[in-house]
């Protein structure tokens, strides 16, 4: 076990580098004059040479990129010129509000898509299989951004149980349950295609499985068919599922750019929304930085999950 | 000791089915929800397509009085937008933008990502792992992550969206179209190819791209819909169509303003974006049913509990045999794949005495595992059904009696060894575990009681160093002791009747006699009757009391082990036995059995193996054969047989 954790770690290293150094290159792609498609074309020409010293921009590609790893590594992601703020400091807060977003959603949709997928395949061709297909179908092809305003029309105007908008209340808010509050319709509206393709993926993972001689081997033994899906079926199937929870952490994460524009979340994908809009690429640049880094840490607790739950792995 | 030459059991279906297989077109139309969503996304295309000469007002014609008009207006079926523009011009010219732009990302991610895998699978070495170690570092962003950060290098724009989507999803393409190519680039065709001096480069072209293509089709299918979907999204989020340039996301970008008062105006386009991409997802859902076969339907059937059984089957006429453990009367079983009846156990009959040891020899496809598995139901349904017979275990026929008594009686009375122990124990759970679950279903007994049976279990079958090997998992332990492991298991509850189902075929030759050593010596010891399934004489001669040979799903031959391997009676089981090498003959001809056996769909009347015998004659092609008693206890089915000692 050790050794496969020592193992996948190594292998993190490469992605995370290559990571890196596309996210370096977003400055360095920039078209034109990068300082002045950072700053605006209303920027001081002192402002303009500060920010090419302070980005090395002058200098060749590899050492402005060991210059700005440096940095990074040394916590430092910039300023950000809009914000008048270190690029961290603003990183770090937003990323606080997605990183419950997002995990509410993903704990929501690993619940509810392997859940489907069992009884999915547990009931193979039956009513509830028919239903359940059915609404993987829909929950894979709705737009979030759709669903998020159908959600608001519905639970916050029509029918008022929800807040509309916002992380916390304006007044008296800030609790853990003012939170949670507000986290349900973002999170439902996050969860929904994550929980259909974690479903499909069960399902399909359970059907396989359930063709397996070990499964002829537990009904062999007497067991009930309650024990064969459950005790030993989803066992296996699982393993198989793990990974696709770990990608669903990516789209999730991604899919949280729509969801926070729409419920005004205060977290890391509606800042890279304003953050493009006003062209300011050094907060956009920390905040894919931060987003994926973690993507990548994501699929790394994935990977030692599967191996802990599978012996033959580890 | 094993020599039987395994035929194939069914043979194709019929002759002309190549001939007859219904065009790709034709399949995908005869699947429902595929149709529908072709049906729909050609609807919702032609009326983009047609934008221009449909009679809509224009869709940037602006008219402040006539603002934010509710649904179906006169002249304004889908109303108005708050500068009074028609809904529903505005609807069809997006769907158009949405549509061409989502498409021509598609396009291009595909010509790209498939041009990456064919060079990377095809090529291999330093160009495969230099342009996958560039793709996997895309994959490594999160999704819309990666198109947000092209989108804030290049700025916001229609055109700048595309790139950023197309590039996202280039990777699906190179990896999907590696791994197929990586497969083709060693097959033998491309090394003709290239052996007729075709150039690399005309190779992929020609040789590897049309098979790829499927590939390519299947991918496509998959991801066109999420391209428009996340296009859409990112001219939502303001990112791509720019006024007055407006596609569906746009559109519901600037409408999100006036959710309260006009919800409208953003959920129409919306809904537009939702039927796009359910069309397109049922349409993909079932093309990839077409052109991947390993997926297309039936093939992932779940079995169910409990093989199916006809009610109204046809039971058996003759009494039960008194005093056996188990008595097996016209069994008949087939198996359905469309309209094609596959008859794996044609009427057998099979008694077995307490503590007797009978085996059920046959090649594969004979149908001998077939009978083995249906005693408890464990054949899968579909695609097996138990279509006629009885089989009495105690005076109870187990095809009638519920799925919780057959539950009670496997494990139980009835226990079962599989062949290949890797595969028949659960991966994941340590063996110790499984045996005592195995006790555990049965009795009610703690944890720990369970445990302490299972130590017991593991020392009778000889296992060494029980305490230590109840914590190893099954891929930890060798073949034997995992075979070891399965036969404690199947102890756990002093079954009656043990149905070994060839049960050392896996293992080595050594190990094969240590288990078959210990399975004599646990049914003397236990008086436990043995249905012992094989295609080995040696096995039958060192383990058997009676035989019983199997061909096409009947029983053609058996009687007590010794007189049959000494004089058998059918030609079949003559030339069986001439198949087995015998160690210290070496100048004995091992004679092949000319000839394949029946197609299980297609069986001959008369006899099956006549088609094969040198002894054939015109009656054996006509009507039932009857398994016709001899002396001593035996059977044969056959209306000429060998005289004793003949040879065939």
């Amino acid at each position: 076990m050790t050794a496969f954790v020592a193992k996948r770690l190594l292998a993190a290293i490469p992605v995370l580098f290559g990571l890196s150094v596309i996210v370096f290159l977003m400055i360095a792609l920039i078209p034109g004059d990068a300082a002045t498609a950072i700053l605006g074309s209303f920027a001081t020409p002192e402002n303009v040479a500060r920010l090419n010293a302070d980005l090395g921009l002058d200098r060749s590609l590899p050492e402005q990129y060991g210059l700005w790893i440096s940095g990074v590594l040394r916590g430092d992601l910039g300023q950000s010129f809009t914000l008048n703020r270190p690029v961290l400091d603003e990183v770090g807060q937003r990323f606080g509000a997605t990183l419950i977003l997002a995990g509410a959603a993903l704990v929501l949709s690993s619940i509810i898509g392997l859940l489907a997928g069992i009884v999915s395949a547990a009931r193979q061709f039956g009513w509830a299989d028919r239903a359940i297909t059915l609404a993987v179908l829909v929950g894979i092809s709705v737009p979030s951004f759709w669903l998020g305003l159908i959600l608001i029309l519905a639970f916050a105007v029509a029918w008022p149980v929800f807040p509309p908008s916002g992380m916390v209340a304006i007044y008296g808010g800030g609790g853990p349950l003012d939170v949670a509050h507000h986290l349900v319709l973002p999170a439902v509206t996050l969860a929904v295609v994550a929980s259909g393709v974690i479903a499909r993926l069960t399902r399909t993972a359970m059907l396989e499985v359930l063709r397996q001689d070990f499964v002829r081997t537990a009904r062999a033994k007497g067991l009930s068919e309650r024990h064969v899906l459950f005790g030993h079926a989803f066992r296996a199937a699982l393993v198989s599922v793990i990974p696709v929870i770990g990608i669903q952490a990516g789209f999730v994460l991604g899919g949280a750019v729509y969801v926070e524009t729409v419920f005004q979340w205060p977290g890391i994908g509606a800042m890279l929304v304003e953050a493009i809009a006003k062209r300011d690429v050094l907060l956009v640049q920390g905040g894919v930085l931060v987003v994926a880094a973690s993507y990548v840490l994501f699929n790394l607790a994935a990977d030692l999950a599967q191996a802990l739950l599978d012996p033959r792995l580890a | 000791m094993s020599a039987v030459v395994d035929a194939p059991p069914v043979a194709p279906a019929t002759g002309g089915k190549a001939a007859r297989r219904p065009s790709s077109l034709a399949l995908l139309l005869h699947n429902k929800p595929a149709a529908v969503g072709l049906v729909l996304l050609i609807l919702v295309a032609l009326v983009a397509l047609l934008a221009p000469v449909l009679p809509l007002p224009d869709p940037n014609a602006t008219a402040p009085a006539d603002r934010l008009k509710p649904l179906f207006s006169p002249g304004h079926f889908l109303g108005t937008d708050p500068l009074g523009r028609d809904v529903l011009a505005r609807l069809v010219w997006g769907t158009r933008v949405s549509l061409s732009v989502g498409i021509a990302a598609s396009l291009i991610a595909a010509v790209v990502g498939s041009a990456i895998g064919l060079a990377a699978g095809y090529c291999g070495r330093f160009v495969d792992s230099a342009l996958m170690r560039g793709v996997d570092t895309l994959m490594a962003f999160p999704y819309i992550l990666l198109a947000l950060a092209i989108v804030a290098i290049l700025g916001p724009g229609l055109v700048n969206a595309l790139y950023a989507i197309a590039l996202v999803n280039i990777p699906f393409f190179a990896r999907n179209i590696r791994g197929v190519t990586m497969g083709l680039a060693r097959r033998d065709f491309v090394d003709a190819a290239r052996l007729s001096g075709k150039s690399e480069f005309n190779i992929v072209l020609t040789e590897i791209l049309p098979n790829v293509l499927p590939v390519i089709v299947v991918t496509l299918s998959t991801t066109v819909g999420w391209m428009i979907l996340e296009t859409a999204g990112l001219s939502f989020l303001g990112l791509g169509a720019q006024p007055p340039q407006a596609d569906l996301g746009s559109m519901l970008g600037e409408g999100r303003r006036l959710l309260f008062t006009a919800p409208m105006v953003s959920l129409v386009p919306g809904a537009m974006i939702f039927l796009i991409v359910v069309s397109i997802n049922l349409l993909g859902d079932g093309i990839r049913d077409v052109l991947d076969p390993r997926l297309r339907s039936g093939a992932l059937a779940r079995p169910s509990a409990r093989t199916a059984v006809d009610p109204r089957r046809a039971r058996p006429s003759r009494d039960p045999a008194p005093g056996a453990v188990l008595d097996v009367a016209g069994l008949r079983a087939e198996f359905r794949d469309g309209s094609e009846t596959f008859h794996a156990v044609g009427g057998v009959d099979l008694v077995l005495a307490p503590g007797e040891c009978l085996g059920l020899v046959g090649e594969s496809g004979s149908g001998k595992s077939v009978t083995a598995l249906s005693l408890a139901g464990l054949v899968p349904s579909p695609p097996a059904r138990i279509t006629g017979g009885s089989v009495r275990l105690g005076g109870e026929d187990l095809l009638d009696a519920p799925l919780s008594k057959l539950q009670a009686l496997r494990g139980g009375a009835v226990a079962y060894v599989f062949q290949d122990p890797l595969s028949t124990l659960h991966p994941m759970m340590r063996v110790g575990d499984q045996v005592a679950e195995a006790v555990r279903a049965h009795r009610r007994v703690s944890r720990r009681e369970a445990e302490a049976r299972c130590r017991e279990l593991f020392e009778t079958v000889r296992i060494p160093n029980p305490e230590a090997r109840m914590r190893a998992f099954p891929h930890e332990l060798s073949g034997g002791l995992r075979q070891r492991v399965a036969i404690a298991m199947a102890l756990a509850n002093d079954p009656v009747l043990l149905v070994a189902d060839e049960p050392t075929t896996a293992l080595d030759v050594t190990v094969q006699a240590e288990v078959l050593r210990l399975l004599d010596r646990l049914r003397r010891e236990r008086g436990m009757a043995v249905l012992f399934i094989t295609h080995d004489f040696g096995v039958v001669s060192q383990l058997c009391d009676r035989i019983a040979v199997m061909y096409a799903g009947r029983i053609v031959e058996t009687g007590p082990v010794d007189a049959v391997l000494a004089a058998p009676r059918h030609p079949y089981t003559r030339r069986l036995i001439d198949c087995v090498p015998v160690v210290g003959r070496p100048e004995r001809e091992l004679a092949a059995i000319p000839g394949r056996v029946p197609a299980l769909n297609r069986l001959p009347p008369g006899c099956a193996f006549a088609e094969r015998c040198e002894r054939v004659r015109d009656d054996c092609r006509r009507g039932e054969i009857p398994l016709a008693s001899l002396d001593a206890g035996r059977a044969v089915r056959c209306l000429h047989p060998l005289a004793s000692g003949e040879a065939a």
